[in-house]
């Protein structure tokens, strides 16, 4: 049976699993950017809290993601359901590129701007929602898009704590040692990431501001 | 910067000239309360700054940088508008004012009003940058090396504009340059700002029999420029 052949005969199941998939990194990504564009913004505020929220952030992207899972199992709530557990231990995941690029993107806007904004007497708050927020705006795209892909990679493990999507076929095709099963997994992951990269990638380039 | 005792007439254009770095912009700063002085204290209208809500005192100052610091993801008729709309009037008011202010600054609206900055050429972003800050109808207003971006003859002209709107607008106005011709041109007073100090204080017309070491320096500068134009 070729791989062809597999896929039509399974296609409702692959199906569900890529839902499943896109549900995972959907609500992930949703989740790191209400959580991680605030954060953003504070670091470029706040110089002397970059230390704390970036290295927060770096740390949580050096554990590798079976053992995040792990961790994460025995908090009360989280470990509840698996599906949930698997969406917190993403957004963890996603978090550190959208921080960091939120943050270049405000402070990379024009100190004379910043300057106009001010001496016309806008608030501090009209500044950051009119002025440097839609000037960063494809910055922070570009961090969301790149979390957004590793997140899909990072989504197959998921299936390991049982929490669906495409890993699943990964991890059954990998006890059985079958290279078509691993496959109708790792191919239809693929071609999300890269749904998920070109998409993104129109939009920051929609939204380049103008440069004047 | 320290002993700077000005006192600004309604109604006249004062310049401050001086080098880069010698408290000109912080100066400027300080009418708007965008810095604050450790010492003394600055009025606007007879009320000291630190005690009007900078905000509000800001929107009453027109305020014009160099580079003009137009908003890049604003059309010009956004930028413009920018003051009138946090200021919440009408949209009916809104659109009439735009309309006027690009008629004094010479820009046509049919032509300019959703274009973005960086489709204009300097001359014509600096007459949007005039417009903005003239948008709700300041009394006052500060500009800071307004014209510094520009080519020699762009330059000219658009001073010469300017020179126009001051006197149909009677404004009071406080700029900011390094140009001694600039200064001439423009001001009814000059003062000569070194090292955070106001070294001299005079009308054009005496500005040319000033005898401090900086402001002679100014005039033996520009001598040297009219000798190069050739005698006559």
């Amino acid at each position: 049976m070729n791989l062809l052949e597999y896929f039509a005969r399974h296609h409702r199941e692959i199906l569900q699993a890529t839902l499943e998939h896109v549900w995972l990194v959907g609500i992930a990504m949703l989740l790191a950017v209400a959580v991680g564009v605030p954060l953003g913004v504070l670091v470029a505020r706040r110089p002397w809290l970059s230390k704390p929220i970036l290295g927060g952030a770096n740390i949580a992207e050096t554990i590798p993601s079976l053992a995040l899972f792990g961790f994460l199992l025995p908090v009360p709530w989280l470990g509840d359901r698996a599906d949930r557990l698997a969406i917190a231990a993403l957004a963890l995941y996603a978090l550190l590129p959208i921080i960091r690029n939120t943050a270049a993107g405000i402070t990379g806007v024009d100190p004379a701007i910043r300057n106009a904004a001010r001496g016309m007497g806008m608030t501090e708050r009209q500044i950051l929602l009119q002025v440097e927020l839609p000037l960063s705006f494809s910055t922070m795209l570009a961090g969301i898009r790149v979390a957004t892909v590793l997140t899909v990679g990072i989504a197959t493990i998921a299936a390991a704590i049982g929490a669906g999507g495409l890993g699943e076929f990964i991890f059954r095709g990998l006890a059985m040692v079958n290279n078509q099963l691993i496959l109708a997994g790792a191919i239809p992951a693929a071609l999300l990431a890269l749904i998920a990269d070109f998409l993104l990638g129109v939009c920051e380039r929609r939204w380049q501001p103008a440069r004047s | 910067m320290c002993d700077l005792n000005l006192v600004v007439q309604r109604g006249e254009t004062l310049v401050l000239l001086g080098r880069s770095g010698a408290g000109k912009s912080t100066a400027l700063k300080l009418i708007n309360r965008m810095l604050e002085p450790t010492e003394g204290a600055v009025l606007v209208e007879g009320r000291a700054t630190v005690e009007s809500d900078p905000i509000e005192l800001r929107r009453r100052i027109g305020y014009v940088i160099q580079e003009v610091g137009l908003f890049p993801h604003f059309t010009v008729e956004q930028n413009i508008s920018l003051v009138p709309r946090l200021e919440h009037w009408p949209e009916e008011r809104i659109r009439a004012r735009v309309a006027e202010l690009l008629q004094l600054v010479g820009l046509s609206e049919a032509e300019f009003l959703h274009r973005y900055p960086h489709q204009l050429s300097g001359g014509q972003r600096q007459r949007v940058g005039v417009a903005r800050a003239l948008a709700a109808d300041p009394p006052m207003l500060l500009m800071d090396e307004p014209f510094g971006a520009l080519d020699p003859l762009t330059r000219a002209e658009v001073q010469c504009e300017f020179q126009d709107l001051q006197r149909r607008l009677k404004k009071t106005i406080v700029i900011v340059t390094h140009h001694v011709a600039e200064a001439l041109l423009l001001g009814s007073r000059i003062g000569v700002i070194d090292a955070g100090v106001l070294v001299g204080l005079h009308t054009p017309k005496d500005f040319m029999d000033a005898t401090e070491p900086v402001t002679a320096a100014y005039i033996a500068n520009l001598r040297m420029l009219e000798k190069l134009e050739g005698p006559g």
